[in-house]
């Protein structure tokens, strides 16, 4: 629906990639893993590797789950935007299809440790 | 069936207002909690100047509710010798 | 010689009329138009502006005289409260954390009422509507002065009062209420109106203030107790304000009922999402509870918004889109919200706490299906985590919702253990959301919310570019002054020192 002004409206969206110096933000959730609040923000270069999102942006913040070391990475099941995917941990965030303000989520099975399902 | 209220300040202005309005709605609920009493009635509620005045000793204006309200739910009318509250179901 | 004649007293309906329509009158050397040039673009019809009346018929002069006499009553007991030391007789300095939410984002939000309301007796063309929004901006900055004259008096013993003003710009919690006033402000007149006129102050201001003040009542706040009393005096108008306002629009025009229904939906959700801080104040923060949030929405909510519906349907108006949804997640915000403010609350400018054994207790008394189940082994993990020398702090920074710039901590209406992930395209450029009706909002204006000003995404921008040190200088913070767990505060520690100073003689 056009939005309702009194004169012409053009704007420009407030989080642009532009403004990160060049990097782009990716939100992380871990699904069924709620002692961690709410998705996080990675900001890192679009040249990340995959692998490296992994090793340095999610094992260091959701250390203190006491799952964490139980996950099979082997295992794991991916969505990006609610829907299956398949990461290439080899690959960098832009070969892998990861845009700015991506949300990725991960799934391990069997595990849900402080979610009252068990 | 829908409820009205009115809640107001539980002080030393409104206790006589409180036994006013109970005696304009008998079947009227009064909740006393903390600092406030709040009256509930079913979809209609009425404050009577006269009956104020009559509590009070002395002459009274609707206005002077301003003070000492709380909430309301209903829709209100106000003229000199009334307040109510009403559902219209 | 001459009789003086007694002149007749005017009646109160003919003493409005004298004093609020009569002072409006007909243009002659401009344009209705040109005057009044907000009042058609939302696409609200009105034919005749006399229709609208004021149901309480108060005039100008009564008003005065009656906010005179609210506020030498309020500042007497101000006076008394600063004179008796009565800070110290708070159940504990723990409860200021609800008095400093409320600073933060409350108070600042009545001054953005005050300026929509002010703007909105501008640009409304009928008399009647214009004297009403008059008073309600007046009425809404004396409530944002009465807040801080209040709250001033805890600025001069505790911390985290120091720099509301700017952590309401800055800070990430706060955002929750900047931005659902900033966008009620940039609306239209009629949209105005029915986000604070009506959703707010009809619908949802009884949950913020009844509740509050009761539990300011419990825990000894006399202060708060006052101002919010002296506050919500003046609240009953704003309800009949919105409530009159609304019946107006859809009296008007049949035309105008898609629109008013469509923003009842929108600010019906924007306030629910913004009241879960007042969930989390009166499930957490009073260390004396009053009730639940889940019952204060039982009370205010179900039945008092149940019966406000049921009037309402003669003009074809329904319950607001989100109220299912909002009922369900009754049993689960408030937990959800304050998980994330304590495991974040090295950024928060007050303190929180686990809760202790008695107040889970509680809390698995007023919420028997799903505490225990799924928020009692998280507290207990922290807990267990705090007794280990390992304090349990998430330093992943949340997503925020586009919408309600809350963090992303929502579950699915159906799942609480799966958040709720929403997203929409606009523009080539990708929007997160909390839930489907923040993204319902979105997606109805979305060029006014992709301009959204989130605080978690303006981190990782110039000029903080993500470093955390230099976000506390920036929003105020003093780490390990104003931030982090009230047992270890400065607050606790003075609070018990001077409360145990009253009762002893000691010298030293």
């Amino acid at each position: 629906m056009p939005i309702k002004s009194t004169k012409k409206y053009s704007v420009t969206p407030r989080d642009i990639q532009k403004n990160f110096n060049g990097k782009q933000l990716t939100y992380v959730s871990w699904d069924h893993h709620l002692l961690f609040s709410a998705p996080f923000i990675l900001c890192l270069s679009p040249e990340t590797q995959f692998s490296e999102l992994v090793d340095e942006g999610i094992l260091p913040t959701l250390q203190a789950d006491p799952d964490l070391d139980k996950i099979n990475w082997h295992e794991v099941t991916w969505l990006k935007a609610n829907k299956p995917w398949v990461p290439d941990f080899s690959k960098s965030l832009a070969d892998n299809g990861l845009v700015h303000k991506d949300q990725i989520r991960f799934h391990t099975p069997n595990l849900n440790t402080l979610c009252g399902t068990k | 069936m829908s409820t009205v209220f009115i809640a107001l300040q539980a002080n030393e202005e409104t206790r006589p207002i409180i036994e006013a309005i109970q005696i304009d709605n008998p079947k009227a609920i009064v909740n006393i909690e903390p600092a406030m009493v709040k009256i509930d009635a079913e979809n209609f509620l009425i404050i009577k100047r006269e009956t104020i005045e009559e509590q009070i000793g002395r002459e009274y204006d609707l206005e002077e509710l301003q003070i000492n309200l709380i909430s309301l739910s209903g829709n209100v009318n106000e003229d000199e010798d009334t307040l109510t509250l009403s559902w219209n179901n | 010689m001459d009789m003086k004649v007694k002149q007749k007293k005017l009646n109160k309906k003919e003493k409005y009329t004298v004093q609020t329509r009569d002072l409006g009158w007909e243009p002659t050397y401009q344009s209705k138009d040109k005057i009044f040039p907000y009042v058609e673009y939302e696409g609200i019809k009105i034919h005749d502006w006399d229709k609208w009346e004021d149901p309480f018929r108060l005039s100008m002069d009564s008003y005065w005289k009656y906010q005179a006499e609210k506020e030498r009553k309020y500042y007497a007991i101000l006076d008394s409260f600063a004179q008796t030391n009565g800070h110290l007789n708070l159940t504990s300095a723990r409860y200021l954390s609800a008095i400093k939410i409320f600073q933060q984002a409350i108070t600042p939000g009545e001054y953005a009422a005050h300026k929509g309301f002010a703007r909105a007796g501008r640009e409304f063309p009928g008399a009647g509507t214009q004297v009403a929004c008059q008073m309600q901006s007046i009425d809404e900055i004396r409530h944002a002065q009465t807040q801080v004259h209040g709250v001033s008096n805890y600025n001069k013993y505790y911390n985290g009062f120091h720099d509301f003003t700017q952590q309401r710009d800055r800070i990430w919690y706060t955002s929750l209420a900047r931005s659902f006033f900033d966008d009620a402000t940039s609306a239209g007149p009629f949209e105005f109106m029915i986000a604070i006129g009506f959703s707010f102050e009809y619908v949802l201001t009884n949950l913020l203030f009844v509740p509050f003040m009761s539990g300011a009542a419990y825990n000894g706040d006399i202060a708060s107790v006052t101002f919010g009393f002296s506050a919500q005096s003046d609240e009953a108008r704003h309800m009949t304000l919105g409530l009159e306002c609304i019946k107006f629009m859809l009296e008007q025009d049949p035309d105008n009922l898609p629109i008013v229904q469509g923003w009842i939906d929108k600010w019906f959700w924007r306030g629910i999402r913004l009241l879960s801080l007042v969930g989390s104040m009166m499930d957490y923060m009073l260390p004396k509870k009053v009730m639940s949030w889940k019952e204060a929405w039982q009370i205010y909510g179900v039945e008092n918004g149940g019966a406000l519906f049921n009037d309402l349907a003669r003009y074809g108006i329904r319950p607001p889109k989100g109220w299912e949804d909002a009922d369900k997640a009754m049993d689960h915000v408030s937990h959800q919200l304050m998980l994330g403010l304590h495991q974040w609350n090295f950024g928060t400018s007050f303190h929180t706490d686990v809760p202790t054994e008695e107040e889970m207790d509680w809390l698995s008394a007023k919420y028997p299906d799903t505490f225990d189940k799924y928020y009692r082994p998280r507290w207990n993990f922290m807990k267990e985590q705090a007794e280990k020398g390992k304090p349990f702090k998430n330093m992943g920074l949340p997503k925020l919702c586009q919408v309600c710039q809350s963090p992303g901590l929502y579950t699915e209406p159906d799942d609480p253990t799966m958040l709720c992930h929403r997203e929409t395209v606009f523009e080539n450029e990708k929007y997160q959301f909390c839930s489907d009706h923040c993204m319902d909002i979105f997606n109805n204006e979305p060029e006014k919310y992709v301009q959204a000003y989130l605080p978690m995404n303006q981190l990782f921008q110039a000029p903080l570019y993500g470093d955390l040190n230099a976000w506390m200088d920036w929003v105020s913070l003093r780490d390990g002054v104003d931030n982090g767990d009230y047992e270890l505060s400065e607050d606790k520690k003075n609070f018990d020192k001077w409360r145990n100073d009253v009762k002893s003689n000691s010298v030293d």
